[in-house]
């Protein structure tokens, strides 16, 4: 019998919610433990096992330097690596200090600034070292995840589809909130993936799985009616640094 | 976990990466002789800087977007979110349909990471494996049980709030869709369920083995008469401290302390204080179900308890009220006429104090008139209970002081998984070190 692949969970600058998804599939869990050795896993485990690891999972977003020397020696110990959810795939919410002043930041919420270590920008873990496959979603999908493990371990591609959020609407049958009530939604030019709940919801799509293949928001942008101001918002926020959705909330500032 | 034993008189325990608890921290003792010199409890996770994300944003954003603090306990965010929103505005749901609603998907985030803790994070610790996925192995039907209650609260928060983590549905006012009773049917069951196995987790964490202990932090909690404190309240202790949310600053400081480049928050008058569920719990004992109160007393538990080592029963006692209320909650239910009120902006400032499952969460705005948010505070419940979590960690020490490295690195670890801290939470302190003695 060969032995188990190793799999290893890392975090960086971000919420947990990404890895937590692991910890959510009740019903696969105790399956994915017999499959694989789970060699390092600090929220699961205080166990670990040396590397080199067979494929690591990585959450969150690089913000200090210590995390920007950390990701090289988990790029060097990975046989493969996968980046789970928007901060490491796009930046995440914490890369609106990209557009910002990160000393006037760390000023607001920090008496003494001085004791601060961080970097001026997030970025994604792409930006660091190279990655070998990207989930999108703040927070990831369950079954994206499932699929991408399961696909790794049979040796195959991940079918993940790149489409836009409205395919998701309108396989789950849902009246499209724009068309129908008016309100603004960006199922157009975001990934696929979290199944369309906000629009089963009555509410518009905000964007948290981060810009589909080749999203087209200037054409959007007139059709949402929003103003330059609240078109700005709506694109910075947990993808705010995804190229599709940057240049979109730059080019309303401008304006 | 690398222990250092330096020379025969002076020794450093040290775990340089904390596992099973929720993000990144890191934790220091050094011993002289039998006499405990240092306590560290040191929390590197990155800043985040929520607070400053938050000036110039809409004041309906804050809920998403502070949600994404914590992954772990989302509604908690999103609640104290809008409470403090609503606060500033002049809107106050203290009852009726949408209150219910937000309690009832509030014992769902309650459920999960309530069994989170209590299974895969805290039980490894009593029944000596290193994480969660070892002790399967060999008990997994405790295993199961556990994995069994956390699907049931995410049942119920993908149900209310579109997914488990980071829901969708809540907004100031309310929600954007309030579900019909029919659609409620389905949780019924598994919460039935879940409600039989948060009483074998009482009885079962009861037989434990506990270290004799009594600690005596200022206990701080909210307390509405005759609800156990979830999702709103007046902030009590048991020394005589009964304020109003919006009073939070008034009896509350936060310091960045000199050689802690931390934020910590300390009661002005007195210091340190503990939140979480031993306070909640002894608090708000006359205020849990009666079968709650009879699962505690079965178990051994009296009206008060002071033994942070038994917070794994008060857990599990909570679990079965949540349960049951989650329940009593869905059987009264009648959609609200509107998923959500109005809520108009106005350029004032609001407080907002919920309980999230590891404790009280404190939120205050600034707003404009427009609703664009001035200025943002944000006090989560980690950063409340540091310096109780360390000076337990001193204790502890000090009454373990003859035990090899291993056993005492272990029983420290333990005493800070007791207080479940959320360091992700903790997004505004960056690293604590408290050098006393």
């Amino acid at each position: 019998m060969t032995p188990k692949k190793t799999l290893a969970v890392w975090k960086f600058s971000s919420c947990d919610g990404c890895q937590l998804t692991l910890l959510d599939c009740e019903d696969e869990l105790l399956t994915i433990a017999g499959q694989l050795e789970i060699a390092y896993f600090l929220e699961a485990s205080r166990a670990k096992v040396q590397g080199p690891y067979d494929v690591s999972l990585v959450e969150g977003s690089i913000t200090t330097p210590r995390e920007a020397e950390l990701i090289q020696e988990v790029r060097a110990n990975s046989k493969a690596l996968i980046t789970i959810g928007a901060c490491a795939t796009a930046g995440g919410i914490q890369a609106l200090r990209n557009f910002a002043d990160v000393e006037e930041f760390t000023r607001i919420v920090y008496a003494s600034p001085d004791y601060i270590s961080t970097l001026a920008t997030s970025t994604p873990i792409s930006a660091n070292v190279h990655v070998d496959y990207e989930l999108n979603g703040c927070p990831i999908s369950k079954q994206q995840l499932l699929e991408v493990i399961s696909a790794y371990l049979n040796r195959r591609r991940p079918r993940v589809r790149a489409h836009s959020v409205c395919v998701e609407c309108k396989r789950r049958g849902t009246v499209c909130v724009m068309v129908a009530h008016g309100t603004p939604c960006l199922g157009p030019v975001t990934h696929a993936g979290c199944g369309a709940i906000c629009p089963a919801y009555n509410r518009g799509c905000y964007g948290c799985f981060g810009p589909m293949e080749t999203p087209n928001p200037a054409s959007l942008n007139v059709w949402t009616g929003l103003e330059d101001r609240d078109l700005v918002r709506i694109y910075r926020t947990f993808n705010a640094n995804a190229d599709g959705f940057r240049e979109s909330s730059e080019a309303h500032q401008r304006q | 976990m690398k222990p250092i034993s330096a020379n025969k008189s002076t020794r450093t325990i040290r775990t340089d990466a904390l596992a099973r608890v929720e993000g990144e921290g890191a934790m220091f003792v050094q011993i002289e002789g039998d006499h405990v010199r240092d306590v560290k409890l040191r929390i590197y996770e990155p800043p985040r800087f929520f607070e400053a994300m938050l000036r110039g944003r809409a004041f309906t954003e804050a809920p998403d977007i502070t949600s994404r603090i914590c992954g772990i306990c989302p509604i908690a965010y999103q609640m104290s979110a809008v409470r403090a929103m609503e606060d500033a505005c002049g809107v106050a749901i203290d009852s009726g349909p949408i209150r219910e609603l937000r309690r009832l998907i509030y014992c769902g985030e309650w459920i999960e990471s309530l069994g989170l803790h209590v299974y895969l994070l805290h039980a490894p610790d009593f029944l000596g494996y290193p994480g969660f996925l070892e002790m399967a192995r060999e008990h997994p039907q405790i295993a199961e049980q556990g994995l069994a209650l956390k699907k049931a609260g995410n049942t119920l928060m993908t149900l209310v709030g579109g997914r488990e983590i980071h829901p969708i549905n809540i907004r100031v006012g309310g929600f954007y869709r309030a579900p019909s009773r029919a659609e409620l049917r389905p949780l019924i069951d598994p919460l039935e369920r879940a409600r039989e196995i948060a009483l074998a987790t009482v009885r079962w964490a009861g037989e434990l083995p506990f270290p004799d202990v009594r600690r005596e932090p200022e206990l701080v909690a909210l307390a509405e008469p005759g609800r156990y404190p979830i999702d709103l309240g007046r902030i009590v202790s048991d020394r005589g401290l009964d304020i109003a949310p919006a009073e939070f600053d008034t009896h509350m400081v936060e310091e960045h302390v000199a050689h802690s480049n931390a934020l910590h928050a300390r009661i002005r008058e007195r210091g340190s204080y503990l939140t979480g569920s031993l306070a909640r719990y002894n608090l708000s004992f006359a205020a849990l179900s009666p079968l709650a109160r009879d699962a505690a007393r079965e178990a051994g538990l009296q009206e008060t308890c002071r033994n942070p080592f038994q917070s794994i029963i008060v857990r599990a006692v909570e679990l079965v009220q949540v349960c049951d209320e989650a329940l009593a909650i869905i059987d009264d239910y009648e959609p609200p006429d509107e998923p959500a009120v109005e809520v108009a902006p106005r350029r004032a400032v609001g407080h907002g104090a919920t309980e999230a499952p590891r404790g009280m969460l404190y939120h205050r705005y600034a707003l404009d008139h427009d609703g664009t948010i001035l200025d943002a505070r944000i006090v989560p419940p980690t950063s409340q209970n540091q310096l109780v979590i360390e000076e337990d960690l001193r204790a502890v020490v000090q009454r373990n002081v003859k035990l090899p490295d291993e056993e005492l690195t272990l029983r420290c670890e333990q005493a800070i998984r007791n207080h479940d801290p959320c360091i992700s939470c903790a997004t505004h302190f960056l690293e604590l070190t408290v050098q006393r003695g």
